[in-house]
């Protein structure tokens, strides 16, 4: 017999977009706007629906629809799902930053949450001042702080510079000091986003502990995240998220392969129909990231000895620009693999008219190890930066080692570590057998 | 910890909320020490960025009342109520210093803490409240200035200084139910930002600063008063100064809309909250 936790029943959010883009904003937009949105308002208020005389940019989508489910008390459950599939709205209306447009959830108990690692960290204050200040923020009491201090100083390994301003920390440190205070939080449930994904490896491992403890200590944990295998070692139970839907509930390992294996944790191209949603600007949007063989063909498991493409089509809408592609390559593991720019010296430092363009990046074969790839597609402008667009897990595909004794791994079948597996060219020198050195290597060795 | 203590877990309802909501204030009492470690963050980090650190809560006011007494008090030969002009108008400068800014620090609190709001859940009135608050430290810094003023020109308050701390009090809830109005809408609408300086400059002149009161006909006084900050300046000049023409009625009017303005500006920024994450 187990409580309830989280009940959470027909769960959605609505957003506007374009509301939600103010940053592409300048002060005569704010103005204009300011002028017009009264009589929009008015407007919107006679003509009875509230997004009727919605302009073009002012388009609703839902990032959660009619969303139920419920998690039991000491549950460690983790939520997986492609970007914009609605994982961190989830969260942020479980921590209470966004309410949800329609539906309810119940939660038993104090709620910690855990979006970022070092919410409210200020530069200028001391490692002893910010776990003050991010405590309090993170909603313990002072008592509670004070009584926890020296281990979480022990587990950021920070004790010689409690009283240095954090700006002279190094990212690990910060890192490091930012997850202490969050991890020694003790709430009934604890909501946690791909914090993770941050700092050294050991530390990632020591801070998957410290949620194993958390979640073995009865405390009910919702972990999202891309890593598939801290998900599938940490949580028992699994939700996927797919356009705001639940798409899947169940056991760990059998939904993250069913994920994997879905094609929505493994597509190999991916098209923005809707130039709406499509990531981007007024200068170039995303059209399709596609993985593709050397002869073209959509490829989502690509031979380990062959050459994969990386391929992205955008549209210019804005001429003037030099754009510059990039392609983001991790594993499935969160290890960034690579990152490459496009260097094709046709467009190189030349700005681009408007039209569609589509630039492809050629891995070689023999270079990749097996496994899980995940591929960021972005266009940008170095001088001064700016990032048109950066859809950061497009598409992901397989690689896949045959184990028939021509790759790097040779006629050895078993795991195969490293992030890349190069078929390296081999030299071998050879000595024939010669008596007379070994007899003297052995007069050497008597003597 | 326990587990069978779920019956008396606390339990948290999430859904969309409609129209006027209530402000909870149990709820910011119990992040009381988020407040205050909020204040503290304001006020020790605008203290070690700064080169004169403390000293920019009294160079602010000072130099306002030395331009004033050269224009105003020498030149134009404002009438001061028989007050040296100087301790006349810094009595006005500590006090309006304290609102201008901390208006302008509550209204802008919510975009510079953009990653509080977006990130973690509390009660987001807090946040406002922390960017007023944390002003009264250098209104103390600048009182010690005005104090040394006084003492100066032999100037020395009698028992009505017991009120003076209403006053401050009375330009607390001014300046927090103007602040709360203004971040509100400044989520919404960014112009607050651009036009808040100016805002701040033009009540500057609706207020008895540079000028008494007395100026103002008698029969338009009370009317006068439905800008707060007149009650609090000529409140706080009569209390340490023992001059003002503040009436009764003048004063009554002056609290009735601070408080007015606190609570329309604390209800209306809970409604506009459920929005604050989204449009940041």
């Amino acid at each position: 017999m187990s409580d309830v936790a989280i009940r959470v029943e027909n769960l959605g959010k609505r957003f506007r977009i374009g509301a939600s883009q103010p940053r592409y904003r300048t002060l005569r937009d704010t103005l204009m706007d300011s002028l017009k949105k009264p009589f929009q308002s008015v407007q919107r208020r006679f003509s009875g629906s509230p997004f009727s005389a919605g302009t073009p940019e002012e388009t609703e989508f839902w990032a959660l629809r009619d969303l139920s489910f419920d998690v039991q008390q000491g549950e460690v459950i983790g939520i997986i799902g492609r970007n914009g599939a609605g994982k961190s709205t989830l969260l942020k209306i479980l921590s209470r930053i966004t309410e949800p447009t329609s539906g309810l959830v119940e939660i038993h108990g104090r709620v910690g949450s855990l979006l970022e690692v070092g919410t409210g960290f200020h530069p200028e204050l001391t490692g002893r001042e910010n776990i003050f200040l991010n405590g309090a923020i993170l909603g313990m009491r002072r008592k509670e702080v004070q009584s926890k201090f020296d281990e979480i100083v022990a587990f950021a390994e920070v004790e010689k510079f409690l009283d240095t301003p954090v700006r002279h920390y190094s990212s690990g440190m910060y890192t490091r000091l930012a997850f202490a205070v969050a991890a020694h939080l003790e709430p009934e449930v604890l909501l946690v986003d791909e914090v993770l994904a941050v700092g050294d490896a050991s530390f990632q491992r020591k801070c998957l502990n410290k949620m194993d403890d958390v979640g073995k200590q009865g405390r009910t944990v919702f972990f999202v995240s891309h890593n598939m295998p801290s998900i599938t070692r940490l949580c028992q139970r699994v939700l996927m998220l797919d356009q705001g839907r639940l798409a899947n509930d169940g056991p760990a390992h059998k939904v993250a392969a069913a994920y994997l294996a879905s094609g929505i944790g493994t597509t190999a191209r991916r098209e923005w129909p809707d130039s709406l949603r499509a990531p981007g600007n007024e200068v170039a949007r995303l059209l399709s990231v596609t993985i593709r063989t050397e002869v073209g063909e959509v490829c989502d498991a690509a031979d380990i000895r062959r050459p994969v493409g990386l391929e992205m089509e955008f549209r210019v809408l804005k001429p003037g620009y030099v754009l510059v592609p990039n392609f983001h390559v991790l594993n499935d593991e969160g290890t960034y693999v690579f990152c490459v720019n496009d260097h094709d010296p046709e467009w190189r430092r030349r700005p681009r008219p408007e039209g569609i363009f589509t630039s492809t990046a050629w891995i070689p074969g023999n270079y990749l190890a097996e496994g899980g790839l995940i591929v960021g597609a972005a266009v940008s402008t170095l001088d001064p930066v700016i990032v048109h667009f950066y859809e950061k897990d497009a598409v992901s595909f397989q690689v896949i080692d045959q184990t028939d004794g021509e790759t790097a791994r040779g006629d050895y079948a078993g795991p195969f570590p490293g992030v890349v597996r190069p078929l390296l060219p081999w030299t071998t020198t050879f000595r024939p057998h010669l008596v007379s050195t070994t007899q003297e290597s052995k007069s050497l060795a008597g003597s | 910890m326990n587990g069978n203590d779920s019956p008396g877990l606390p339990v948290t309802r999430i859904q969309a909320s409609r129209g006027w909501v209530s402000l909870k204030l149990a709820e910011v009492w119990e992040f009381r020490e988020l407040l205050y470690f909020l204040i503290w963050r304001d006020v020790k980090v605008r203290y070690k960025q700064t080169l004169v650190g403390a000293g920019w809560a009294i160079i602010q006011p000072v130099f306002t009342m030395a331009v004033f007494s050269i224009f105003f008090g020498r030149l134009a030969k404002m009438p001061s109520d028989g007050i040296p002009y100087p301790v006349f108008s810094l009595a006005a400068l500590v006090p309006w210093t304290f609102f201008a800014n901390a208006l302008t620090q509550a209204a802008n609190s919510l975009a510079t803490n953009a990653n509080l709001v977006t990130k973690v859940y509390f009660p987001r009135l807090i946040i406002p409240t922390a960017g007023v608050l944390a002003g009264l430290f250098d209104l103390a810094i600048s009182f010690v200035v005005l104090v040394g003023l006084m003492g100066y020109y032999g100037i020395f308050p009698k028992v009505q200084m017991l009120a003076f701390p209403l006053f401050i009090g009375l330009a607390v809830v001014a300046a927090m139910g103007v602040g709360l109005w203004m971040a509100a809408v400044n989520v919404e609408y960014r112009d607050v930002r651009y036009a808040l300086p100016f805002v701040v400059q033009f009540w500057m002149f609706a207020t008895p600063i540079a000028y008494s009161s007395t100026l103002v006909p008698p029969e338009w006084r009370t009317l006068y008063a439905v800008n707060p900050m007149v009650g609090v300046i000529e409140g706080i000049r009569w209390s340490l100064l023992g001059t003002g023409s503040v009436s009764w009625g003048m004063l009554a009017v002056s609290c009735l809309v601070a408080l007015g303005l606190l609570i329309s500006g604390a209800f209306y920024f809970r409604r506009m909250e459920k929005d604050f994450a989204d449009r940041i």
